[in-house]
């Protein structure tokens, strides 16, 4: 069955790779990965988080909508805001929520990552979490567990953050409105670590972003990142000239291996945004964080907590959109139906 | 079937019943509050013909649905807005047509996770039979009986008009 909420898929990676997320209607049943869905399912997502942030602005930050549902989240790396913000839109969706402690869990004993799920799922689990330091881990977890359990992936080695990339989008779209074909986005720091830069530059390519950049020196671009659809600038000076959206990444040192960086001063004189550099991009311009921000190393604290920041808004955005998804996918079992009055 | 009468015309006839029904409670400062999308449309032509102060409220009932389950969300409705605190307060909740009572069920579920209210009206355009739940209109403009396959629809805003259809067989 064709489904057209999928992108054509590449037919040199054989199976279905990404597809496995929707299911037979098209629907999204997984969220695993930003590649391979097409813009109206991404645009059904922000809509969705749109309507959950009136919930969030209430005295009650609660409804009914999944009612008896369990999530479990599953996190093999360190995390808070992903983590919390995941419980947070759990709970006020009303559903009941497990969170595992990894280095307390039997993993630390030895117990494979499927046999971990495998008792999860005994215990009447509906939703998986999961956060992995291995790029795959989600959608091999996705591919293993019984028809009516969703999956969502919280970021998976250097390959995918997707709910993190979809919140950005909220926070570009509030901020520069539904038309991202104007718009100049400038991805600044450790791409090659990141699964939020890939994320994001799938997300901006599906939503028809005008230009995508990416700023980073050598030693922290993967090679070949233009085929994605970005253009590389190793300087910072040219790389946020005029743009209207500056996102800055953190230096993942726990990842890296060898000098990559003669020193973290250095960077920061090279690629920190300051309130010097600042003035590069648009006046109206917005600086964009996924946190944990690194205050000296990558950004200025007078930027970090200035007018143009928008990093706190991200979070808040976070809880909306996971709310979404995870409504979204629990929601996809069923039969589109007539309505009761 | 009697030929039904246009909905402009019912709201005037529920207008007129709901403020004798206001007065004789000794309600002068109610809080209006209608159902996306219908009745949305409903409620704001009774709120500027009963010359209510309060800003009108609007609900979207679909985080509150019970048959989530089977229908999943739908994002392109226009989120809840209750520019008034509900509690202490009489409402007045509007619908445009009353079938199982399931949509109202569920808007009364979402305005108690705002407050508690004083009192709660439930205005409808058109009653039609098919209850599943003990909930009536308190006011109503007409009660239609409907066969089972038949779907009564109210389309707008300008005009308002009544659309009544056969569900195709599933």
């Amino acid at each position: 069955m064709v489904n057209k909420n999928a992108r054509a898929t590449n037919p040199l990676l054989g199976q279905d790779h990404w597809n496995i997320q929707l299911d037979e209607n098209g629907r999204l049943k997984h969220f695993l990965t930003v590649e391979g869905l097409g813009s109206e399912i991404l645009t059904e997502i922000l809509d969705t988080a749109e309507n959950f942030t009136s919930v969030n602005n209430r005295v009650v930050k609660k409804v009914p909508l999944l009612r008896g549902k369990t999530i479990t989240n599953l996190f093999f790396e360190a995390s808070t805001r992903t983590r919390t913000t995941f419980e947070l839109a759990a709970k006020r969706l009303s559903a009941d929520v497990l969170n595992i402690n990894i280095s307390t869990s039997a993993t630390s004993k030895g117990e494979s990552l499927l046999d971990t799920l495998y008792n999860l799922q005994a215990m009447q689990s509906d939703m998986f979490v999961i956060r992995h330091q291995d790029s795959g881990a989600a959608h091999f977890a996705a591919r293993h567990v019984a028809p009516h359990i969703s999956v969502l992936n919280a970021g998976d080695g250097r390959h995918a953050h997707p709910t993190q990339a979809m919140l950005d989008m909220l926070t570009i779209r509030q901020n520069k409105g539904h038309d991202f074909s104007g718009l100049r986005v400038a991805i600044v720091g450790d791409i090659l670590h990141s699964r939020v830069a890939r994320s994001q530059i799938h997300a901006l390519n599906t939503l028809n972003t005008g230009e995508i950049r990416v700023v980073a020196p050598r030693t922290l671009l993967p090679a070949d990142i233009e085929k994605l659809g970005v253009k590389v600038h190793y300087n910072l000076h040219q790389g946020i000239k005029d743009a209207d959206v500056v996102i800055m990444l953190r230096l993942q040192k726990e990842r890296m291996q060898g000098a990559m960086l003669p020193s973290e001063l250095e960077y920061y004189q090279q690629f920190g945004l300051t309130s010097e550099t600042i003035k590069l991009a648009k006046p109206d311009a917005i600086v964009m964080h996924p946190g944990p921000i690194n205050r000296g190393v990558e950004i200025e604290s007078c930027i970090a907590d200035g007018p143009q920041s928008v990093i706190l808004d991200q979070v808040s955005n976070g809880i909306a959109v996971r709310m979404a998804v995870m409504s979204m996918t629990l929601g996809t079992t069923a039969q589109q139906t007539g309505e009761d009055k | 079937m009697t030929a039904l009468p246009t909905p402009d015309s019912l709201i005037i006839e529920i207008a007129d019943k709901l403020s004798d029904s206001l007065k004789q409670r000794q309600i002068d400062s109610p809080v209006m509050v209608g159902i996306r999308t219908g009745g949305v449309w409903v409620a704001e032509q009774l709120h500027s013909k009963l010359k209510i102060t309060e800003p009108l409220g609007t609900l979207n009932i679909s985080f509150y649905r019970d048959d989530f389950s089977r229908i999943g969300v739908h994002p392109q409705v226009t989120p809840s807005a209750l520019p008034t605190e509900i509690e202490d307060r009489h409402i007045i909740l509007v619908d445009d047509v009353l079938q199982s009572g399931r949509t109202i069920r569920a808007a009364m579920n979402e305005l108690f996770d705002y407050g508690r209210p004083a009192s709660i009206t439930l205005v409808c355009l058109v009653e039609r039979g098919g209850h599943e739940l003990p909930i009536r209109a308190d006011i109503y403009g007409r009660q239609l009986t409907l066969e089972d396959d038949e779907q009564i629809k109210l389309t707008g805003p300008e005009p308002l008009a009544f659309e009544i259809k056969h569900a195709k067989v599933q």
